[in-house]
């Protein structure tokens, strides 16, 4: 178990390692970065301004050398925008991301896991035609659609949420969520949700015909019981692994998400950035994206093998 | 879905059409399809796409880009102030929603269909190459598509995409490209559990080539897979398009495409909803054929799957 999860941790600093050269070359694409990032009327002159500002004239590989030794101590330069550290910036916005994405999955789990078991449990039925359809469903309908139908129909016509922002609850200076959270987080989550259903669905019809299920029938145990301790327990372990991707995928699309209800997060800061051709704060968040989904990935296997005594034992 | 009984007839299907000619499976296809009427139905969903995006300039009642000021934010035929002259009603230049939506397909089937050209055949090569060399060249594969499958897709899409700016081209070689990893990994995977299978043993046991081996051999069995994940990334790379759309950074705004719709649609959402509306509805009418028919495809070209439902 040691050297597994030591070779783990071995393999993702090499991946880390690895998308900082992909986020440093990449702009280098174009062959000139400074005219990336001045507007198009910029005079020669300012365009030379930046690039001395910057330190883009000189080496490239002092240059890349100068990136690494920065990221490594979490500096990766100024926001050409907000005259702040980059990093600074990114981590000011956390808390409302986290808030969004952990709600979203909280959602998604809530109504894809018993959607899911009870789809799985009774194939054919009602639910599982229902379960099916809202698997289906949630994979199709682009999370940007949906929260523009959905502020059309729960903030405009029904004025039930705020159609955009973010709104805590101050409580001993902790900052809890409102119900400002609530369109955003199903719209994030939509897809996750469909997820959780579709792989609950088909965990629970494969370990029902399982051995050690017939034995606990056998035993006379009630449905709710077998469904709860046997099935439940043993389709929970892959879904770790699910659940762990499917985090990583929310701060992917909350870029889309946090923009259109002015979110103040990362994915908001992130096309704000990119409208504002500020490349290293663009930078910064991709390699702290990375940097999240990375370590995510990285504790969900160590969880996996935790919980899983075939992994366990393994070695 | 079809009951276990006529799936096994299905699976016994497909079993004999592998048996004969070409004109004979495609009518048993036909047959496969009409026995299970949710392939059918994700079929012909697609169709309607390809068809409207091949013969836009007919289908659509308006030039998409003409815009009719006098004629504007006018809503759907069915609303009260709408118009049977509009049938989706119109954007806020007047220009008319249904036009756009219907040249907007060719924007979506051209980014899905090339990308994922673009993406299958470069994943299948080195696929290849790294399944059937093995060693230190499957290593160095495998390590860098792990690492590009381990980023954030969504957040380096769109920075590839700022960077390189809008474009048909541009948006094409970028979900080319990234999307490789995907293919080379289900190539690899197929290849080596073909390579340790029982037939391919016996190929080399009568002295087949390397180069029989693939082509003859590893190829055909290839086939099935990478149709299907073509199916479900092509639909994924509609949606992506979409997205890129409207964060404004896909095709220039002045092309009608989906994303780009949607992206005006935003501004006036909470007064003229339906210029969002539709295109929105597009996209998830196109997913939803797409996915259903690659459900199907899956069910019917993978044997290992028929042998399991059997």
């Amino acid at each position: 178990m040691q050297r597994y999860i030591l070779s783990r941790i071995v393999q993702s600093l090499l991946i880390l390692l690895g998308v900082l050269f992909i986020v440093f070359f990449m702009l280098q694409l174009t062959g000139d970065p400074v005219s990336l990032m001045v507007s198009r009327n910029a005079s020669p002159e300012q365009m030379e301004m930046l690039r001395e500002e910057m330190g883009f004239n000189r080496p490239i590989l002092i240059q890349f050398g100068d990136f690494i030794g920065g990221a490594l101590v979490g500096d990766f330069g100024m926001s050409l925008r907000h005259r702040q550290p980059a990093m600074e910036l990114i981590l000011e916005r956390l808390p409302a991301t986290v808030e969004l994405a952990a709600t979203a999955l909280l959602i998604a789990l809530l109504i894809g896991i018993p959607l899911g078991l009870l789809s799985g449990s009774n194939p054919g039925s009602f639910w599982d035609t229902l379960a099916r359809g809202a698997g289906l469903v949630g994979q199709t309908i682009p999370n940007f659609w949906l929260a523009l139908i959905l502020i059309v129909v729960f903030s405009v016509e029904l004025g039930w949420f705020p159609t955009f922002g973010r709104r805590t609850w101050d409580v001993f200076g902790m900052e809890l969520p409102t119900k400002s959270v609530i369109l955003p987080a199903f719209s994030l989550g939509l897809f996750t949700t469909g997820q959780l259903v579709r792989f609950t669905r088909s965990a629970v019809l494969e370990i029902k015909n399982e051995d050690y299920v017939r034995t606990a029938y056998s035993k006379g145990l009630k449905d709710n019981q077998i469904y709860l301790r046997h099935i439940l327990r043993n389709a929970s372990i892959p879904l770790i692994s699910i659940v762990g991707v499917q985090f990583g995928y929310l701060l992917s699309g909350s870029i889309y998400i946090e923009t259109i209800f002015s979110w103040p997060g990362i994915g908001n800061l992130l096309a704000e950035a990119i409208g504002n051709r500020d490349f290293a704060l663009v930078q910064a968040i991709a390699f702290f994206a990375s940097l999240v989904v990375v370590t995510l990935n990285l504790l969900t296997d160590i969880a996996y093998g935790l919980a899983d005594p075939r992994i366990r034992y393994g070695d | 879905m079809a009951d276990t009984a006529d799936i096994k007839e299905t699976g016994l299907l497909v079993d004999q059409a592998a048996e004969t000619g070409f004109r004979s499976r495609l009518i048993y296809v036909g047959r496969l399809l009409w026995r299970d009427k949710t392939g059918l139905v994700g079929l012909i969903m697609f169709l309607i796409v390809v068809i409207s995006a091949v013969f836009a300039p007919v289908l659509a009642p308006y030039d998409p880009l003409r815009q009719d000021l006098r004629a504007a934010k006018q809503p759907p035929a069915w609303s009260e102030e709408g118009d049977i002259s509009h049938p989706l009603g119109t954007d806020n230049l007047g220009r008319d929603i249904l036009s756009r939506i219907i040249y907007g397909s060719r924007v979506s089937l051209t980014v899905g269909f090339f990308g994922v050209l673009i993406a299958c055949s470069l994943g299948l090569l080195i696929g290849l190459i790294a399944g059937y060399l093995g060693g230190r060249v499957d290593n160095v594969i495998m390590g860098l598509v792990n690492l590009i499958l381990a980023l954030p897709y969504l957040v380096f899409v769109v920075f590839i995409a700022a960077i390189l700016g809008q474009g048909l081209i541009i948006v094409i070689l970028i979900f080319g490209f990234t999307d490789i990893p995907i293919f080379v990994r289900i190539t690899r995977g197929e290849v080596l559990r073909i390579r340790e299978s029982g037939f391919v043993e016996a190929a080399l046991s009568i002295g087949s080539t390397r180069k029989r081996i693939i082509f003859n051999h590893i190829l055909p069995n290839l086939i099935g897979p990478l149709i299907t994940i073509a199916t479900f990334e092509m639909s994924a790379m509609i949606f992506y398009e979409a997205g890129l759309g409207f964060l404004g950074l896909s095709v220039p705004p002045s092309v009608p495409s989906w994303g780009n719709m949607l992206a005006t649609g935003r501004k006036y959402l909470t007064i003229y909803p339906w210029i969002a509306t539709f295109p929105g509805l597009a996209i998830v009418f196109t997913g939803l054929g797409m996915n259903l028919l690659g459900d199907w495809l899956r069910d019917v070209l993978d044997p290992r799957l028929r042998r399991m439902k059997k």
